[in-house]
């Protein structure tokens, strides 16, 4: 009987010390390179696990990552599953009802690629009677619906992937997304052979401004504020810029 | 429960509706033409069209829907470009978009299960009734498509209900090849709304009424003909 309440005493401690003691990371489980993105091992890697790293070290805090699918990432953290959504996740008003969010970590750049036929530009002119690739419900589709629905054709899908496939065997005209993905796409063997930057569109800051952040439970604000200074504090000594020149030339805060 | 955003998303659910409706109506209808060559094949004198149609049937029940369609969609589909001429011509604002794939994957699979049904139900019309067909001067070809289909067809006629069904519960897929059907626009919905039951509750109840209306309308085809043996 000692013994077992012992146990029990012990479970219970270790259950509420694991809760205090690490931060879960909610990660896309959707490769969204080079933000995210796994290794052949298995291992999440890309530029937001790099800034989780940096956060995390900065606050000298034990961070876990936890692997969700997209549609999963905001119920699992109401369902306190994971600590912060952190997924590039950008900051819009409808999700802001639901969940939180620190301040930004970079901006969303919204660009264009397009088959390889020397016409570059993105000005809805060039876009008149074109179809236009774009993932569901991103800040992009929110961007064509207000400046090019009345001259363009959106398709919808439910990962970017699959819209960089359909550019390269034809059936739409223009892949739209944020700038990071896109440039990696035309890294790839599939990307060079087919297609070429065709250009980033004009800032929008009412729907592009807020950027991307990281997803907080509503009222979690200790988590928050603590996030918030992380990030501001990496900014500031250099570490931000130190791994972002891995990924990008540019840049994205 | 918010129900709040049907308002804004009626066009989208209803254009998903008819696009689910039309998948449904295109490859049950072409699907059931194809299988009857295929059942006819595989009781056929022809060792050629029977193991032809056979291998058809085995392949298309053997393999998941969702690999059929991905296999015409991003396989075959992404070859059609490299074809001269194609892209330029009048048939490619049809062959680029998803919902063609679609409607092809759709029915091709449903004929390979219907086919395999009706082959059964071939051999099942009583010997007794074809012989006398034969005996009132009837040639092979009248006798297959007077006597020995029409009945088949009757005996089939319960089983084609439920393949119907299992059909309209297999359109879902479609939303993987950028399809906007039902579940797509339910898809689109809960992405927007961040609501995930309600929409799906929504096309859960869309596709058990049409289940409803599809036996409903069997129910009287089924009493409307004699299908004693």
């Amino acid at each position: 009987m000692k013994t077992w309440g012992k146990a029990v005493i012990l479970a219970t401690t270790m259950l509420a010390s694991n809760a205090n003691a690490e931060i879960r990371f909610g990660i896309v489980n959707e490769a969204y390179p080079p933000y995210t993105t796994k290794d052949a091992s298995g291992k999440s890697v890309g530029w937001e696990i790099d800034l989780m790293d940096a956060v995390c070290a900065e606050l000298k805090e034990k961070c876990t990552i936890v692997d969700v699918a997209w549609d999963g990432l905001i119920p699992a953290l109401e369902s306190n599953k994971i600590d912060v959504i952190w997924s590039s996740m950008s900051i819009t008003e409808e999700r802001k009802k639901r969940i939180d969010f620190t301040d930004k970590y970079y901006s969303s750049l919204a660009s264009m690629v397009g088959p390889k036929d020397g016409v570059l530009g993105v000005d809805p002119a060039q876009l008149k009677g074109k179809t236009v690739g774009i993932a569901v419900s991103t800040t992009q589709s929110a961007y064509f619906k207000k400046h090019f629905a009345d001259v363009a054709t959106e398709k919808s899908y439910a990962t970017v992937d699959e819209a960089y496939q359909d550019l390269a065997a034809g059936r739409i005209d223009y892949s739209f997304s944020d700038t990071g993905p896109l440039k990696e796409f035309l890294k790839t063997d599939l990307g060079k052979e087919c297609c070429e930057f065709k250009g980033t569109v004009p800032a929008d800051d009412a729907i592009l401004g807020a950027g991307v952040g990281g997803g907080i439970r509503k009222g979690d604000d200790e988590l928050r504020e603590k996030l918030n200074g992380a990030i501001k504090a990496i900014r500031a000594n250099g570490k931000y810029a130190e791994f972002n020149k891995k990924y990008f030339d540019y840049d994205p805060y | 429960m918010d129900f709040s955003w049907i308002i804004p998303y009626r066009d989208l659910l209803l254009h998903g509706a008819v696009l689910t409706c039309v998948l449904l109506a295109i490859s049950v209808t072409l699907g059931f033409g194809i299988a009857i060559l295929l059942a006819v094949a595989q009781v056929g004198r022809s060792r050629f069209l029977r193991i032809a149609a056979k291998s058809y049937c085995t392949f298309f029940r053997g393999t998941p829907l969702l690999i059929q369609l991905w296999l015409i969609y991003y396989g075959l589909g992404s070859y059609l470009p490299h074809i001269p001429g194609l892209r330029g011509s009048f048939l490619w604002p049809v062959m680029r978009e998803g919902v063609f794939f679609a409607a092809v994957a759709l029915t091709l699979n449903f004929a390979a299960y219907q086919g395999e049904i009706l082959r059964g139900t071939l051999l099942a019309v009583p010997k007794g009734e074809l012989e006398a067909a034969k005996a009132a001067g009837m040639r092979p070809g009248m006798v297959l498509r007077r006597i020995w289909l029409p009945r088949a067809i009757r005996i089939g006629l319960p089983t084609f209900a439920g393949e119907v069904i299992l059909q309209l519960k297999a359109t879902p897929i479609v939303f993987s090849v950028t399809v906007m059907d039902l579940y797509g626009a339910a898809y689109k919905i809960r992405q927007d709304t961040l609501l995930v039951y309600e929409p799906l509750i929504l096309v859960a109840t869309f596709y058990v009424t049409l289940t409803f209306f599809i036996t409903q309308v069997f129910k009287r085809f089924e009493n409307a003909l004699p299908t004693s043996r």
